[in-house]
C-alpha cells in the first residue's frame, strides 16, 4: 500500500459519504439508524446508486489505464475510442427489440458489444503499437457504432423506444436500484481481476512488443486477456450507466505524476480515483441548480473534453 | 553448456524468400557477427534464434530442442534480445528499465535481493549507475542505448542476441559496448550480433556469418570469412584490408 493509494481509499470513502447525503433533499448520515423515514432515500436510493458510480468509475479508471499501456498510447480511452460506443449500441439493440426487460438482457448485448469493439480496435491496432492506426481505427469504429445507434433510433417501433435510447444514453445513475448493482457488480468484479493480472505484461511491453515477448510476455494470451477484462469493466460500466466519457481518459493522467508512469504502478490508483470522481461528480450533478438533473455523461464529457484539449497541446510537440 | 544452432532455417514473406536452408552452429564464449548487405536476411535469422519469428522449414534449436518449443520464462531466462527499434514507450527511470530484464527471473511477488543485484551490475558494467534515478525520456540516445543495453544484461542470459546495438552510438561509446560484449563472451555467455559495419565486425567479431539474398556465403572464424573475395560475392564492393600500425585490422570499401 502506498502513501497515495491511503489518500485515495480516504478520497473515497469521503466521496461515498458525500454521495449518500447529497441530492434534492440533504439526509445526514445518521439518518438510516433510528427509524428515520429518510433512511429509506438512503437505502433504496442513495446507496445504490453511490455503490454503482464507485463500481462504474473504478471500471473505467482501470479499463482506462490498462488500456494506455496496452497500447503505449497516453490518450487510449475506451469511452474515447469506440470500446463504450459499441457497448452502447450493444445495449441499444436490446432496448429496440424490448430485450431490457430482462434483466441480463441488456449486460449481455452491452458486453458483447464492447468485446467486439475492443477485439477489433485490439486485431486493427492493438499489436503495432501505432498512435496514428490505433486514433483512426478508434475514431472509425466509434462513428460506426455511433451511426448504427442512430439508425437504431430512427427506425424504432415506438416514439417511447427511440426516447428510451436517447436518454439512456446520455448516460446517468438516476435512479438505479439494488438490481443493477446485482448486474454490475460481478461482471466489474471478474473484469477488474481479469486486467490485474496484465500488469507486468504492460510494464514489459514499455520497451515494445518484441522486446517484451523476449522477456516472456505471450502477446496473444494478453491480447486476449486485455480484450475480455475490458468489455466486462466497459460493458458492465454502460450497461449500468450509459455512455460516459473520459473517465479512463482523465484518470490516469492525474495519478502518473503520484505514482509514476510505470503502466503497473498506475492501476490500482487509476481504479480508486476513477471511482472517486464518478462519484464526486455524480453529487454535483445532484446538487447543480438545474431544472431537471443534469445528466451525468453529459456533465463528464463537458469536464473531460477540455481535458483532452490540454493534453494534446501539452503533448504536441512530442506528438507532431 | 547450451548450443544455440540454426538447423536448415527456411522462411518466406510474401512469396518472397527471405531466408533459405541457414545453417550454423553458435558457440558459447565468442562473439559472432551476422553480416551481410541490406535485405540479406540478417535480423530476420535473429528473429529466428530468438523465436520472435517461427521459420517455414527447419528451426533453430537450443540445446537440440527447437526455441518455438521451449517455455516462454525458460527460454527468455536463457535468451536475452536486444532488439533494433529501441523505443521506450513511457518515462520511466532508468533502473525501472533496466529491471524489465529480470521478469522472467521474477517470482510472483515482485524483486528480490538477486534482482536487485543483477541490476545493480548491470548498470555499472554499461556505466549507468550515475543516471538509475533519471527518467529515460531526458537520456541521450547513447545513454539510452546504453540502459537498453543493461536491460538485458540484467536478465544474465546464457546467449545476448542483439541488433545493430552500435547504430545510435557515438564512437568512445562504440567502443565501450564493444568492450562490454566482450566481456561477455569472455566469462562464457554467447554473443550474435547483426552488424552492417564492417570495421566493428572486424573489431570485435570472433566468428562471422556473412548472408546474402538469405543464404550463408561463408560461415566461420571472422579472420577466415572477411576476406576480399568473400565480401565481394556477399556486398558486391571491392574493399582494401590492412593492419594499422597497432595490429588493429581495418575493412575499407574502395568500389562497387
Amino acid at each position: 500500500m502506498t502513501r497515495l493509494t491511503l489518500w485515495l481509499v480516504l478520497a473515497l470513502v469521503l466521496a461515498a459519504c458525500l454521495s449518500v447525503a447529497s441530492g434534492k433533499v440533504w439526509v445526514p448520515l445518521d439518518a438510516w439508524t433510528a427509524a428515520d423515514p429518510r433512511s429509506i432515500i438512503i437505502v433504496e436510493l442513495r446507496l445504490p446508486r453511490t455503490l454503482l458510480a464507485l463500481l462504474v468509475g473504478g471500471a473505467l479508471g482501470l479499463s482506462g489505464a490498462v488500456m494506455q499501456g496496452y497500447l503505449r498510447n497516453p490518450l487510449a480511452d475506451p469511452g474515447l475510442f469506440g470500446v463504450s460506443s459499441g457497448a452502447a449500441f450493444g445495449a441499444v439493440v436490446s432496448l429496440y427489440f424490448g430485450y431490457a426487460v430482462q434483466l441480463w438482457l441488456l449486460p449481455a448485448f452491452a458486453l458483447a458489444g464492447a468485446g467486439v469493439t475492443m477485439a477489433l480496435l485490439a486485431l486493427i491496432a492493438g499489436r503495432s503499437g501505432s498512435l496514428i492506426l490505433f486514433t483512426l481505427a478508434g475514431m472509425i469504429l466509434t462513428s460506426i457504432t455511433g451511426s448504427l445507434t442512430a439508425l437504431a433510433i430512427s427506425l424504432a417501433p415506438t416514439p417511447f423506444v427511440s426516447s428510451q435510447i436517447v436518454t439512456w444514453l446520455m448516460g446517468a445513475l438516476t435512479d438505479r436500484s439494488w438490481d443493477d448493482i446485482t448486474v454490475a457488480l460481478p461482471l466489474t468484479v471478474v473484469g477488474a481481476g481479469l486486467l490485474a493480472t496484465t500488469a507486468r505484461s504492460l510494464d514489459a511491453l514499455t520497451l515494445g512488443e518484441q522486446a517484451a515477448r523476449s522477456v516472456g510476455v505471450d502477446p496473444g494470451r494478453l491480447q486476449l486477456v486485455v480484450i475480455a477484462g475490458t468489455a466486462l469493466c466497459v460493458g458492465a460500466a454502460v450497461a449500468s450507466a450509459g455512455i460516459i466519457g473520459f473517465v479512463g481518459l482523465i484518470v490516469p493522467h492525474m495519478v502518473r505524476p503520484f505514482a509514476g508512469n510505470r503502466p503497473s504502478a498506475i492501476l490500482l490508483p487509476s481504479a480508486l480515483g476513477g471511482a472517486v470522481l464518478l462519484t464526486v461528480a455524480d453529487s454535483l450533478v445532484r446538487l447543480a441548480p438545474t431544472v431537471s438533473e443534469l445528466r451525468l455523461g453529459i456533465a463528464m464529457s463537458m469536464l473531460g473534453g477540455p481535458f483532452f484539449l490540454y493534453l494534446l497541446i501539452r503533448m504536441r510537440r512530442r506528438l507532431a | 553448456m547450451s548450443v544455440l544452432a540454426a538447423e536448415g532455417i527456411g522462411l518466406s514473406l510474401d512469396g518472397k524468400r527471405i531466408l533459405d536452408s541457414i545453417s550454423h552452429v553458435f558457440r558459447r564464449g565468442r562473439v559472432t557477427a551476422l553480416l551481410g548487405p541490406n535485405g540479406a536476411g540478417k535480423s530476420t535469422l535473429l528473429d529466428c534464434l530468438a523465436a520472435l519469428r517461427k521459420p517455414d522449414d527447419g528451426a533453430a534449436t537450443l540445446d537440440g530442442q527447437d526455441v518455438q518449443q521451449i517455455d516462454r520464462r525458460v527460454r527468455a531466462r536463457a535468451i536475452g534480445l536486444l532488439p533494433q527499434a529501441a523505443d521506450v514507450h513511457w518515462n520511466i527511470d532508468v533502473t525501472t528499465l533496466v529491471g524489465l530484464g529480470r521478469m522472467p527471473h521474477r517470482g510472483r511477488w515482485g524483486e528480490t535481493a538477486a534482482d536487485r543485484d543483477a541490476v545493480a551490475r548491470a548498470l555499472a558494467a554499461t556505466d549507468m549507475t550515475g543516471l538509475a534515478d533519471q527518467g529515460v525520456e531526458h537520456l541521450s540516445g547513447g545513454e539510452r542505448g546504453r540502459a537498453l543495453l543493461a536491460r538485458v544484461l540484467a536478465g544474465e542470459p546464457d546467449w545476448l542476441l542483439a541488433d545493430e546495438p552500435l547504430a545510435s552510438l557515438d564512437p568512445g561509446h562504440q567502443l565501450d559496448v564493444l568492450a562490454r560484449l566482450r566481456s561477455i563472451a569472455d566469462a562464457g555467455s554467447g554473443v550474435v550480433l547483426v552488424l552492417h559495419d564492417l570495421h566493428l565486425a572486424a573489431r570485435i567479431a570472433d566468428d562471422a556469418v556473412l548472408l546474402r539474398d538469405g543464404k550463408v556465403v561463408a560461415a566461420g572464424p571472422a579472420g577466415d570469412v572477411l576476406t576480399a573475395p568473400l565480401i565481394a560475392q556477399a556486398y558486391g564492393v571491392d574493399v582494401e584490408i590492412g593492419l594499422t600500425p597497432a595490429g588493429h585490422r581495418f575493412i575499407l570499401p574502395i568500389a562497387r
